[in-house]
């Protein structure tokens, strides 16, 4: 970076007496700062403590604009888990999440330690065949998907569900880029040890990934959780579908909309994704910071 | 395929050009231009079979409309581009000396180079689901949008281009002229700048050179929305309204929060965690949230406004401006998060020395943030406009499907919907209505790669 170089050029000879003022002056000064963040972050998490409220009232309660905690919460979740049956749309996403977050993982450090560790005829076919795919979202080619798993007899089941979308550039390119970026006499090493290709990646190379493993994870597990077209377009039996698609039916489009249990459904379908995403924040920043995009 | 007397200038005008692309493009690399005009050429000539074996030619029928020829000259050129921008950029890189070895990616040598199978093992799963199920079904909707495809329907019958002349309609609207006369009034002006800049210091020409690169932006969106017909030229507005809308508002919001919990204040982690969560809520959920925030009769929203101002809050169901806004604001909360993540981890990247010189050599807030710190996050703004906009694209489809179902009266009725809607009918229109959408894409991809090519300043 043109800036990074001409600032470490110039760097050298900054006297450490003015940093220590700037940053006395900047303690002094920041409580604007916590004042205009704060009120930033209330914005932001605005929309769910709302939900949050409103999944606890019935709907005289709401209509009030009453904006404190109701009564009807167990009866909003009576509706919610044993009515509308939720509890099954989120073992279905449940699923479906975790083998597209496994399987696209397992699939794109096959692809990285191929790409980097083995030099084979006809490499850059495979690497532009894979490129070009980050230029052909799946959504362009939804309708003769559907046809395409309707003819492999998988269409609507939890196979058609997550098979198109165990492998993706994104995770192939995220995985070369990490470990074209390590030391590079671990392969020799590892082969001095005798270590066959599978070994290394899981003994050597994995361990060194945790970061961009996690990262990966936390997209491809919100991917897959957070996916509504697909399911919606081929998933006609009840049984299999996702809690995306399955909070339809509590949303009403004429009168007699109940607010409370809508809340909260949309509330319990965002725990799992939330959880990832909190389980996983330190390894996905991290993951970010590491292989971001230059 | 049958060769209609029509094709063949046509055929001549792409073999010409190919062979002058070739020629510039050898040039360029310093080699002698013969040869590829020579293999260029001939791709121009060979390319626009890609296109017209499928079609049949039927464009070119002697009883066709002009419409469904205008189509046929667009498919015969794109598939000459294709095949001519293709062979140029391998020809290319084959006859520079080096051969194969520049287009390889560049990774080191591995050292398992023993076992030729292994790396096809590793790589099978991958390539295996992307050709089934990405490559194939690419093709797949090309077949379907020449195809009249009803559900149940026992035949398919072939209808040429139709289902693409459906979504067409030129006409020559007032607000053409517009982007036309900021695009004649902004090039005059750059060449004028660039007349009177004898010594080359002044920063008008390159000032000017940005004006006009957005009002080329603008002229290209118009002429394309003039060319859709009253069908489609709505859906093709309300998909920019809303991507702009997404993008621009976003970035914009996302960077200022960014800069502000960047500053060395105590507890940011905790503010970044409350800034970035909301990244994992997904787009149908924000949809749920907003529809009951903004729900006419019971929406605090609405209250809230009535409250607070003298005015009456309007009905999202009813107002389309309302309801546009509503569909980017949810969106945008949806996705503030990720390009608040992004653009921290590149304000970490700005150097605070490089803003401490610039500092004591007096230059002010705006102008460190201007020539300094906009300019570095130049690569992450790229990025976060290309995933924002395939987000507004791709995504906001399910925020629509909660929130306003493409109403009131299509104003939120984007391309994803619209291909959707579509295809309840004929699988062949929404094919075709994705095949625009394909369109859309690349555009957005070319686009970024003309403008990353020169201006990006890479990390390291």
């Amino acid at each position: 970076m043109a800036v990074n170089m001409a600032s470490v050029a110039r760097g050298e000879d900054t006297a450490p007496e003015p940093k220590r003022t700037t940053v006395r002056r900047k303690r002094r000064r920041t409580w604007h700062i916590h004042i205009a963040l704060s009120i930033i972050c209330a914005i932001s998490c605005a929309p769910v403590v709302y939900a949050i409220l409103v999944s606890t009232q019935n709907n005289a309660q709401m209509i009030n604009f009453d904006l404190t905690l109701g009564e009807s919460f167990f009866a909003n979740l009576s509706t919610v888990w044993n009515d509308r049956n939720l509890g099954n749309y989120m073992i279905n996403s449940a699923i479906m999440a975790v083998i597209i977050a496994v399987g696209k993982s397992i699939t794109g450090l096959l692809a990285g330690l191929a790409f980097v560790y083995f030099r084979f005829p006809g490499r850059w076919i495979v690497f532009f065949f894979v490129l070009i795919t980050l230029m052909m979202p799946t959504e362009i080619s939804i309708l003769a998907l559907f046809e395409v798993t309707y003819d492999l007899g998988i269409s609507g089941s939890m196979a058609g569900l997550t098979i198109p979308f165990l492998a993706s550039a994104t995770a192939a390119f995220l995985f070369r880029q990490h470990f074209a970026n390590l030391p590079a006499n671990l392969s020799e090493a590892a082969q001095l040890d005798g270590a066959n290709p599978l070994q290394f990646l899981s003994r050597v190379l994995v361990p060194l990934s945790w970061n961009v493993l996690g990262a990966l994870v936390v997209i491809e597990f919100l991917y897959g959780w957070n996916m509504y077209l697909w399911p919606l377009l081929t998933v006609s039996n009840r049984d299999n579908q996702v809690v995306q698609v399955g909070l339809a039916t509590l949303q009403q489009s004429g009168e007699g909309q109940m607010y409370g249990p809508l809340m909260l459904g949309a509330l319990i379908a965002s725990i799992p994704p939330i959880l990832v995403f909190l389980a996983l924040q330190r390894p996905f920043m991290r993951g970010f910071a590491m292989t971001r995009d230059k | 395929m049958v060769l209609y007397p029509l094709m063949l200038p046509l055929f001549l005008v792409t073999a010409a050009a190919g062979a002058l692309i070739g020629r510039m493009v050898w040039r360029n690399a310093g080699l002698s231009g013969r040869p590829g005009a020579l293999v260029v050429g001939t791709a121009g000539l060979l390319g626009p079979l890609l296109t017209m074996v499928p079609l049949e030619s039927c464009t070119f029928e002697p009883d066709r409309t002009a419409m469904d020829m205008a189509v046929g000259v667009v498919a015969f050129v794109g598939g000459a581009a294709v095949a001519v921008a293709v062979v140029a950029w391998i020809g290319r890189a084959l006859s520079m000396p080096g051969g194969w070895a520049n287009l390889d990616s560049g990774d080191r040598t591995g050292s398992y180079r023993n076992r030729p199978i292994v790396p096809w093992v590793l790589l099978l799963p991958s390539l295996a689901i992307l050709a089934v199920f990405l490559y194939y079904p690419l093709v797949e909707t090309l077949r379907l949008s020449t195809h009249l495809v009803r559900r149940g329907a026992p035949r398919e019958p072939f209808v040429c281009v139709d289902n693409y002349t459906a979504l067409l309609g030129p006409s020559l609207e007032w607000w053409l002229i517009a982007p036309v006369v900021a695009l004649v009034l902004s090039a005059v002006a750059t060449r004028t700048a660039q007349r009177v800049d004898r010594d080359g210091l002044s920063d008008w020409p390159a000032r000017w050179r940005r004006v006009r690169g957005m009002a080329v932006i603008l002229t290209v969106l118009a002429a394309t929305a003039s060319v859709f017909g009253p069908n489609y030229r709505p859906v093709f507005t309300t998909t920019l309204i809303l991507t702009s809308g997404v993008v621009l508002i976003g970035l914009a919001v996302g960077l200022a929060i960014a800069m502000l919990v960047s500053q060395p204040v105590r507890g940011r982690s905790i503010y970044r965690t409350l800034l970035i969560w909301p990244y994992a809520i997904s787009p149908p959920i924000a949809g749920i949230l907003f529809f009951v925030m903004f729900d006419p009769l019971t929406g605090i929203i609405g209250h809230l406004y009535e409250t607070f101002t003298p005015w009456d809050m309007p009905n999202y169901r009813t107002d389309p401006t309302l309801a546009r806004v509503v569909v980017i604001l949810s969106s945008v909360w949806k996705t503030l998060g990720f390009s608040i993540l992004f653009y921290i981890a590149g304000l970490q990247n700005v150097s605070t020395q490089m803003l401490e010189a610039a500092q004591m050599d007096g230059a002010n807030a705006w102008q460190r943030f201007r020539h300094f710190i906009l300019p570095s996050l130049t690569p992450i703004t790229f990025f976060l406009i290309v995933t924002n906009v395939t987000y507004a694209f791709f995504q906001v489809f399910g925020t629509i499907a909660y929130l306003t179902r493409g109403g009131p009266a299509g104003a939120t009725t984007d391309a994803m919907t619209a291909i959707v809607e579509a295809a309840r009918g004929n699988v062949g229109d929404g094919a075709a209505g994705s095949m625009v959408l394909f369109a859309m894409v690349l555009a957005v991809t070319a686009w970024q790669f003309r403008a990353t090519g020169s201006r990006i300043h890479y990390g390291n």
